[in-house]
């Protein structure tokens, strides 16, 4: 994890096409400026970022459920649910299923534990659009560095 | 209840529940941007709600191009009265499918 960038999914485990399903892994940096702030002396993964690593796995989701012809935006996160604490050095694994494919929005459930335990999770819903401009090969190249592509026998 | 009422009843549900709209504002006449201020997020949200409710996927992509490209007056699609009638339709042919 690159918390500052906002790169959140260190590697696809699992892509399972037919069943809607994925499976990531995030490794918590042991130092980064965000603990510094949350919370001096005693520092925890923001429930923000633990939100954004599960909309993170759930893009790639849905990214690789389209084939990349659209590029899915949150647009709603329901029902989350933090249910422990985590903090520096932490390996996550994260999982995400698609709930159900809409005609230009698409709905996740995501989750993330820690050596077995249930850390979080959450309903996403995303709109998905056209790739802005320039937007789509970096988000393949993204992708591709993670093993979403190389994992989806292109 | 007429299948017409049926539809309209679920779909008016729905609407009040997502929106956060008076259940007694929903009429089949509504138009369910310019009367009841339903923006796109929520109208996708409500859309969500439709497509579990139903069993359907409402195309909402299609219907989009189609007024954005004046082929179709968005009442067609945005009037709860005929959104209901699409929403039966696409019951009828998802039945005449299984």
């Amino acid at each position: 994890m690159r918390l500052e960038y906002f790169e959140m999914i260190d590697s696809v485990v699992r892509l399972d096409r037919a069943a809607g399903r994925i499976e990531a892994r995030a490794l918590v940096p042991d130092a980064s400026p965000v603990f510094e702030g949350h919370f001096p002396g005693h520092p925890l993964v923001p429930g923000v970022l633990l939100t954004e690593t599960m909309a993170q796995a759930s893009g790639y989701l849905v990214l690789a459920h389209l084939d990349f012809a659209q590029m899915p935006f949150l647009m709603a996160v329901d029902k989350a649910r933090f249910r422990s604490f985590v903090g520096p050095g932490a390996a996550l694994d994260i999982t995400a299923s698609l709930e159900h494919d809409g005609s230009g929005y698409a709905v996740t459930r995501a989750a993330i534990r820690h050596e077995g335990k249930a850390l979080c999770d959450a309903e996403l819903r995303f709109r998905t659009m056209p790739f802005p401009a320039g937007l789509d090969a970096p988000m393949r190249e993204r992708a591709r560095k993670i093993g979403l592509i190389d994992g989806t026998a292109e | 209840m007429s299948n017409e009422t049926a539809t309209f009843d679920r779909v008016a549900d729905i609407i009040a529940e997502t929106a956060d709209i008076p259940r007694d504002k929903i009429t089949p006449e509504s138009h369910a941007i310019d009367d009841l201020g339903i923006d796109s997020l929520a109208f996708l949200d409500i859309a969500f709600a439709v497509d579990k409710a139903f069993g359907i996927k409402l195309p909402l992509e299609r219907w989009t191009q189609e007024v954005n490209e004046g082929k179709v007056p968005a009442e067609e699609y945005f009037v709860l009265k005929n959104l209901c009638a699409r929403i039966d339709g696409l019951v009828a042919e998802k039945a005449a499918k299984a």
